[in-house]
Order: C-alpha cells, then structure tokens, then sequence
C-alpha cells in the first residue's frame, strides 16, 4: 500500500502514537493516506477508536515481529 | 462548533506519578476533537510550575508500586524490592532516589515527560486554569507558574465542567 507520509513512532508509548499521528494528519491533505510504525501493543486498539472517533479511516492494521503498522487515510 | 464534544479534568496531586493521567488524557482528548480543560487545584498546582522538579514520587505508604531497578541484568531488574515503610522512611533524600529511578524507568519505557505531555497540550489548545485561592493559601506567586494559565475560582470551573460531556477527578 502506499503511503503519502509516514510517522516513525516505535518506542514511543502511550499516549505519543496517537499524538504524533494527530499532528502528521494535519500535515496531509484530506484523502492522503499516513502510514504509522509503532511498537506499543496498546496501539492497536487504541488506533480504531481513533479512526472511530475522528472520522479518519483506518485502512489496515497489521502486526509483524512485535511492530505494527497502521494505513490511515485522512478524512 | 455546538456539538463539539468537552472534557474537563480537576487535577489534585502534585507527584511525579500522578502528574500524568490530566496531560495525557487532555493531550489525548484534544487529539480526538474534545476542547479540553484542566482546572489546577489544591497540590496539582505543582503540575504547572515552571520549574518541575518539584514533582516527586514516594514509595512509602504506597503498597501499590512496583519497586523495581531501571537498569542491570533482566534477573536484577525483575526483583521487587519489598521495604519496609520505617525503614523507607529513615533513609535521607529516599524520595529522590525513587524519583530518579522512576525517572529513568520512564525514560526506558518511551513514556513521554511531564513538560513534554504539558507542551502538547499546551499545542492542542487545552486550556489551563488554576485556582486562584490555593495559588494564594500555599504562598505561591504567579511567577511560579508557566505563561498562558487562567487564575479563577471554583464557580469558573462549573461554567466549563457544565458543557462538559465528560468530567473527572484526579
């Protein structure tokens, strides 16, 4: 997939992901796509209700030796 | 702008460990569109000096936290280090030795520092009041305090906790 900005957030730990994702959103224009790598388990989740809760559509959520990545498109 | 959804917060401690449930529960509802406030109260004043070292953490009387070494071989970090409270209390400047530890736990574990959590609040537009009749009751001078905090009393905080969708005590 591909992504029109990506966010680096491994090791970093709660509430940072979601932060950083916040700010690199609003550097992307609607309907570009942000990819996030993170490490914290609790992100997983913590990305749906976000995607819930804004309006941005988390694409793909997936998991691969302890790192996750995230495709969100900006609404 | 009517239907956007509010969170206040009432922030009462003035530790290390209990600084960060407002800062990020507030950086975090602002990320999700909340207009969050945070009113600064009694020892939670602490939360908005300038100079934040006055932030602590105490082990003793406080069953609940692991007392565990930030650093050594993963046998050494694994002990929880029971002590008993008489003697905690007897060791000289114990608080800032747990303070420290805790400091670099923090650190190891990617979790955000209290100024770095306050500034991205402070970024978010989270707004910060403080109670002005505890400011004056512990001796405190604004220029204790950050720039941009709101000094009220008890009935400003109910003009925001009253919109509120979601208000807490902390």
């Amino acid at each position: 997939m591909n992504a029109d900005k990506e966010l680096d957030a491994r090791g970093l730990n709660c509430p940072l992901p979601i932060l950083r994702a916040k700010k690199a959103l609003a550097e992307i224009g609607s309907g570009q796509v942000l990819k996030i790598l993170s490490t914290d388990p609790g992100s997983v989740k913590d990305f749906q209700a976000f995607a819930k809760q804004t309006g941005n559509e988390l694409m793909s959520s997936t998991e691969a030796g302890g790192e996750y990545t995230f495709f969100m498109k900006k609404k | 702008m009517d239907d956007q959804k509010k969170l206040t917060i009432i922030a009462t401690k003035g530790t290390l460990d209990w600084a960060y449930p407002p800062f990020i529960l507030a950086s975090t509802a602002a990320a999700l569109g909340y207009e969050a406030t945070i009113f600064f109260t009694f020892y939670g004043l602490q939360c908005l000096r300038k100079d934040l070292s006055c932030l602590k953490v105490s082990p003793l009387g406080n069953p609940g936290m692991p007392m565990k070494m930030p650093f050594g071989p993963k046998w050494f970090k694994d002990i929880n280090w029971n002590i008993p409270n008489i003697i905690q209390a007897s060791i000289p400047w114990y608080e800032d030795v747990a303070t420290a530890l805790m400091k670099k736990t923090i650190a190891n574990n990617g979790v955000a520092t209290i100024g770095e959590l306050r500034e991205l609040c402070q970024e978010a537009e989270v707004k910060f009041l403080a109670c002005q009749m505890t400011v004056e009751l512990f001796g405190f001078d604004h220029s204790d305090f950050i720039d941009g905090i709101e000094y009220v009393g008890a009935a400003t905080y109910f003009e925001y906790g009253g919109e509120a969708d979601i208000s807490l005590f902390i």
